[in-house]
């Protein structure tokens, strides 16, 4: 009897609906307005000597992560081979999640840190790198004459 | 009442505590079996448990990272110390070949299809 002029307009509340749910756990969004979900995932904490950030990358070439500092910008690119079978194989994809591709991401680093005190390592799929901050911004006691 | 409050509360810490991140993962299927990789970053190899019972495949791990002391997190997008998934297999997989490699957060699990499920190859003789 009646009949939606936009028989589409289901699925478009679906796709809303999983937008809003996703935007609800987003919480801690990155400054430099990278979407949560970004490849590679990052965790950023600090400690009084230093700054830690952790970079979620799995399944790379530790020589072919490209790891810059230049003006308290903190720079992790790097190139993610698809591990698919190539099209003419004779294989059939039913699941297709995993990042693929060249990726870059970007941390604005506190002022205080020392860009030549830096340590990077990659174990377990992350990239860890540790800066430490300069030895004049910790908090010194200051003697009243 | 207060027992009730009780069970509840355990409950609800229990599901907190069992609350894991859902792994990406390629699946691709061949002639010979299924290919399946997830990317678990953050896992050493002894906290990675796989399982298969009754046709599910389970796959959980934990994150163990290097953290130096007294570390406050300020921004974190792997917020869960956990990854879960789990996958319901066919029948025709051979769940007792299942071979599997774990190389720098990857992993890579190989399931064969039984033998009687593989495509046969008869071959031609040239007489």
């Amino acid at each position: 009897m009646y009949r939606s002029l936009l028989p589409h307009d289901m699925f478009a509340e679906l796709d809303r609906l999983q937008r809003e749910m996703s935007r609800s756990f987003d919480y801690s969004p990155s400054i430099r307005g990278m979407a949560r979900g970004g490849f590679p995932a990052m965790n950023v904490g600090g400690t009084p000597h230093s700054v830690e950030i952790y970079a979620f990358a799995p399944g790379i070439d530790p020589a072919g992560i490209e790891v810059q500092i230049e003006k308290g910008v903190l720079v992790i690119a790097g190139e993610r081979p698809s591990a698919l079978p190539a099209g003419d194989a004779k294989a059939n994809v039913h699941i297709d999640e995993r990042f693929a591709g060249a990726f870059r991401r970007v941390v604005t680093l506190p002022d205080d840190v020392d860009p030549d005190k830096v340590t990077a390592r990659y174990r377990d799929g992350v990239l860890h790198i540790s800066i430490k901050r300069r030895e004049t911004s910790l908090p010194r006691r200051i003697s009243v004459q | 009442m207060n027992d009730k409050t009780d069970v509840a509360r355990k409950e609800e810490a229990r599901a907190a505590a069992e609350s894991a991140l859902m792994p990406p993962v390629d699946v691709f299927e061949d002639a010979t079996g299924i290919t399946l990789l997830a990317d678990l970053p953050g896992v050493p190899k002894d906290r990675l448990h796989l399982q298969v019972e009754a046709e599910a495949l389970t796959i959980e791990a934990e994150v163990a990272l290097e953290v130096p002391e007294g570390m406050e997190a300020t921004h974190a997008e792997v917020n869960l110390p956990r990854y879960r998934r789990v996958f319901t297999l066919s029948r025709e997989l051979d769940t007792d070949k299942v071979s599997a490699e774990f190389r720098n957060g990857v992993l890579t699990l190989r399931i064969p299809k039984a033998e009687h499920a593989q495509p046969k190859r008869i071959e031609v003789e040239v007489a």
